[in-house]
Parts: structure tokens; sequence; C-alpha cells
């Protein structure tokens, strides 16, 4: 097994560089770089080539790639070119609270997937399964930013009962009712987002085991259904939506930038969706490198688990 | 007489399909609703220019009603009528998404095809070019390469036509693997048949019924795309319309006029919703297993 993982190990390398080259491809055919937004009428010639030396911009292509790299590796994504701030400082403020929210919003909705979708596929083609499996159809075909708005008109307009916008009221940075009163719009939007996917993956899932061999062996010898379901059935449904687990990774990133940016939650959603107005190409390149490492990483991730859960796969190897 | 036989049999299972799929139908009200309202819709965008709506003029003086007998889904907050505006919107999120699909489908098959026929190294090639691509997060990727665009209605089906046809690659391939194994394949690659003609001509023609499926709920995720892109401002921009836009500007005045926001964004969900249940139909139609799998 240990071989199998390393071999994965060794196919997602190549593939984190070649979306490394395409980046940093896309942020050099970009129309303008950082020294030129620092740049100010009056300037003379030698100093802003003395700067275009200073941030390495003089330098050919493929060295300054081996430094941005070089950066990257050592956690350095460069500056911004509107504010000039450091990506990393205000990345690392920012994840976190993005991940304050999705981890919350992603569990929650992981847990009541498999519940709505065990139920919903043990009962098929009646009144519970055609109401979750209805649910799940019209939610996958929802945009979020719809309901988004449809809460925030609702709660944040017509009842006024919670806060529309951001993480905290001012001057109430430490409390955490006041944190909650925030967080409880933008989680159920990312809840409801979130779901149907998931129960429609454990409700056909639990319909493909229920129609198994085993499961009529289980039945010719009188075991109940209940018995089935707990002792069999849900064992084999519950091990692939492990794996669900990894590939979710990514979501940590940039499974909320819509719904944060309606919210205007202080987390990566804002930062990705100003840097797209301003057009900062280095942040915008920063958040696509960091969210398709977290692709690769997170199907790595889901392979591993499924290997260490499914011993089929493990003698594979 | 042999001929006759298969001609029965292939008569028959046709026929067989057809029942899969109106018995399918008989127990799901939703998609025949889905079937009607798809057929209504297309229908009404259309005829549009043809109908009493009237999208642009504007009158102040009845800016952001609610509904009445004269503007039946009220007005905007120029005084334009909702529901003619609603219209041509859902014309521009329809040809979006039909026009992004084709596009999308199209080079979908084309590399899927030809992966899966070349194989070696040109498979290699175009898989791992998949791989990247499907590496980035959709909305990501479609957003970066749309900051390199001016921004309007061709750059967004080229956008989303570009970036979504990762899935239906990997799906041709599959299919195109096992066709190829077929012995009419292996025949006419005997008899020297050119590479493009056996794929034109035998390869997506036995491939197109799962093509077809892929296409119909690409059309609902393009749709979704579109409507995303446009309320972040990133797609469908003034003057032109779509129900994503609308979205976007309903924001400003959700407090006054909730109609605004509400309506587009349930016609997202019907629509998408409908292409989703017709390409399940077509699956039943397509793969008879399945069907039966849940009728058991």
């Amino acid at each position: 097994m240990a071989k199998y993982i390393v071999k994965r190990i060794v196919t997602a390398i190549p593939l984190l560089f070649a979306i490394t080259v395409l980046c940093f491809a896309m942020m050099n055919l970009a129309p303008y770089d950082a020294v030129d937004t620092m740049i100010k009428p009056g300037m003379s010639d030698e100093l802003v080539a003395l700067m275009r030396a200073k941030y390495g911009y003089d330098q050919p292509v493929y060295v300054q790639y081996i430094k941005w790299l070089q950066g990257i590796l050592c956690g350095q994504f460069g500056y911004s070119i509107v504010t000039g701030q450091s990506i990393s400082l205000d990345l690392s403020v920012r994840l976190v609270n993005t991940i304050k929210l999705i981890l919350p919003s992603y569990l929650s909705a992981y847990v009541l997937a498999i519940v709505l979708g065990l139920v919903a596929g043990s009962h098929k083609n009646k009144w519970q399964d055609k109401l979750i499996d209805g649910f799940a159809s019209v939610g996958i075909s929802t945009p979020t930013f719809w309901v988004s708005m449809l809460l925030l008109y609702i709660f944040g307009y017509k009842l006024r009962l919670l806060p529309i916008i951001g993480m905290h009221t001012i001057g109430q940075e430490d409390s955490i009712i006041d944190f909650l009163r925030h967080f409880v719009l933008p989680y159920t939007v990312l809840v409801i987002a979130f779901m149907p996917d998931l129960i429609r993956y454990v409700r056909s899932s639990t319909i493909t085991q229920f129609s198994e061999d085993y499961v009529m062996v289980q039945k010719a010898f009188g075991a109940s259904k209940a018995e089935i379901m707990f002792r069999h059935v849900c064992k084999n449904v519950l091990l692939p939506v492990i794996t669900k687990l990894g590939m979710a990774m990514p979501m940590l990133i940039t499974g909320a930038i819509i719904t944060e940016t309606i919210f205007s939650w202080p987390g990566i959603g804002p930062y990705f969706t100003t840097a797209v107005d301003g057009l900062d190409y280095p942040i915008v390149m920063a958040i696509l490198l960091l969210s398709s490492a977290m692709v690769i990483i997170g199907n790595l991730v889901a392979d591993i688990l499924c290997c260490l859960t499914d011993p089929r796969i493990r003698e594979m190897g | 007489m042999h001929m006759e036989t298969t001609k029965n049999r292939k008569k028959n299972n046709r026929q067989r399909r057809l029942d899969n799929v109106l018995s399918a139908l008989k127990n799901d009200k939703m998609s025949i609703f889905a079937i009607v309202w798809l057929i209504a819709l297309i229908a009404v965008s259309l005829l549009a220019p043809l109908l009493p709506l009237d999208p642009t003029t504007t009158n102040v003086t009845e800016m952001l009603q609610g509904f009445s007998s004269q503007h039946w889904f009220g007005t905007d907050e120029l005084g334009r009528d909702y529901l003619a505006r609603v219209v041509y919107g859902g014309r521009v999120s329809l040809l979006v998404g039909i026009l992004a699909m084709l596009a999308s489908a199209s080079i979908g098959i084309l590399v899927g095809t030809i992966a899966g026929y070349c194989g070696g190294i040109v498979d290699s090639i175009l898989m791992r070019l998949v791989d990247v691509l499907h590496s980035i997060p959709w909305l990501i990727l479609v957003t970066v390469v749309s900051l390199f665009m001016k921004r309007g209605i061709h750059s967004i089906i080229l956008v989303i036509g570009l970036f979504t046809w990762m899935g239906t690659a990997r799906l041709t391939r599959a299919e195109t693997l096992s066709i190829r194994e077929r012995e009419y394949i292996q025949y006419a690659q005997f008899m020297g048949v050119p590479m493009w003609r056996v794929i034109l001509f035998h390869i997506i023609p036995s491939a197109f019924p799962t093509i077809i499926i892929v296409a119909t709920t690409s059309i609902a995720d393009a749709i979704m795309t579109e409507s995303a892109l446009s309320f972040l401002g990133l797609g469908i921009v003034q003057p032109d319309t779509s129900w994503g836009s609308l979205l976007q500007r309903s924001q400003t005045y959700l407090q006054r006029s909730v109609h605004m926001a509400v309506l587009p964004g349930i016609l997202i969900i019907l629509t998408v919703f409908s292409f989703n249940k017709l390409g399940n139909l077509l699956r039943i139609y397509v793969e008879p297993r399945i069907s039966e799998g849940e009728r058991k």
C-alpha cells in the first residue's frame, strides 16, 4: 500500500508543476506588472529601471519564474499591485476567516446529507425519498447567490433579526454571540449549497447496495430491514463517502467565494473578487495556484483514504 | 429473413426503450413538468419579438412597481416592464447555455475521441492537459480567463465553452476506448480508412447517446455558470441582460422591490432543473439498465 501512495504522490508532483507554469505564464501575459503601479509621474527612467531591478523584472523570464517558484515554496506569494501589501500576510488572515465559515458548514452538510441520503435510499420511491430527492434536485439547480439574497431580504431587511454584512460588529470583535449572529446566514446558505450533491451520492449508492445479492441473502435468512441497514448497507455506503472528505478540501479555499462576497465575510471571496475587479494579477494567481494545489492534494488524500478503507484497492496496490 | 428479424428486434428495442421512458414519465410528474416548461420557455424565447413585450421603454413615473394587470411582473428601476426584461433575459441565458454547450461539447468530443482512438503518447498528453485544467476550481478558472477578455455575450460563451469541456472529454475517451475494440472499427482500420473518417462516421455516432446526455446537463451547467459570472459582474454586461445580470442589478433594490430578485432566480431554478431532468430521461432511454435498476 505504501507503494501505491508513493506512486500517487509522484504523479501529483508534475501536475502541480504544470499549474505553477500556467499561473506564471498568465501573470506574464498580463498587460502590466507590479512595478507599473508603483511608478509615479515624474520619476526618472533610472529610478524606474532601479525599481524593476529591485523586484527582479529586468531578468529573463525563466529566472523570474524560478525566483517566483522559490518564493512560493517558502510561502511568499509576492505583493499586491493595488495595495502593495504582502499577499501571504493578507491570505493568512483571510484564510482563517474562510475556514471558520466553511469548515462548520461543510461538516454539518456532510452529516445531514449522509442521514438524508440513507433515509432516501432505503425508502426508495416512498414519500421520504420523493421529498429528499426532490429537495436535492431543486437544490442542485438553485444558484447559491439567490438563496443568499432571499435570506438577506427576509432576515436582514424584513425581520431585522440578523446583521447582513461582515463577521463582527465594530467594537465587538471578541463577542462570540455577535460572531454567531453574523455567522448564521452564510452558514445556512452554505449548508444548503453543499448538501444536494452529497445527498444524491449517498442516496444512489444506498440504492445500489440494496440491490446487491448479499441483501437478498440476508432477507432470505429473515434479517430485519434495520439489521441489514445498519450492519451491512451502512458500512458499504459510508466507506466511499469518506473519500468525499478529501475531495472537499479545495472547498476550504474556494467553496464560498460568491457567498462570502454577498455577505462581505472578510475571507478569500471578497479578496478574490476585489482583486479581479482591480486586475490585481498577483493575488488572482496566488489564489488560483493555492486552490489548484488544494484540488490535487485533496484528490491525493481521497485516494489514500480510499486505499486505507477499502481492502480491495489495497491489495491491488 | 435474417434482415427482417434484426429489423424487428431493433424496432422492439426502440419500443422498449420508449416504454421505459414513458413509464418513468408516468411515475414522475416532475419530469412531465420539466418537458412542458422547456417547450414553453423555448417557444417564448423564439417568439419574443412577436409578443407585445417591450423591454427597452423606460417610464420614470412607474419605477419599481409591484405586480399589476398592466405589468404582470412589475417594473424595474427605470420603469421598464419586468416581464419583458425577464423574457429577453431568458433569451440570452438560453442562448449562452446552448452555444456554450455546443462549444464545450465539440472540444470535449474532439479531444476525447482523438485521445481514446490514438492512445499512447497523444492520449497521455491530452489527458494530462485535462488533468491540469480539471485541477483548477471552475469559478476561479473561468474568472481568471474572463479577466483577459472583453466582457460580453461572445466572450462568456467562449470562456464557458473553452474551459468546461474536460468532463465531456473524459467520458468520450472512455466510450471511444471501448468502441475502438469493436470489429467494425478494426475492419475499417484494416481497410485503411483514414482516422478522421473512422472518428467522424463510426466512433462519434456510436458514442452519440452518451454525448447527448452530457450535452443536456451541460446546458444546465452553462446557464448556472453564466448566471454566477454575470452576478459577479464578469459575464453579461449592459445593455445586454441575462437572468444572472438581472439578479445582479436587483441587489441594489432588494429592500424596495424584492420581486426583481425573486423572479429571475425562480426561472433559473426551473430551467436548470428541467434540463437536468431531461438529461435523466435521455439516460433512461439510452441505458435501459438504469430504469430497470430503479424500478426493482
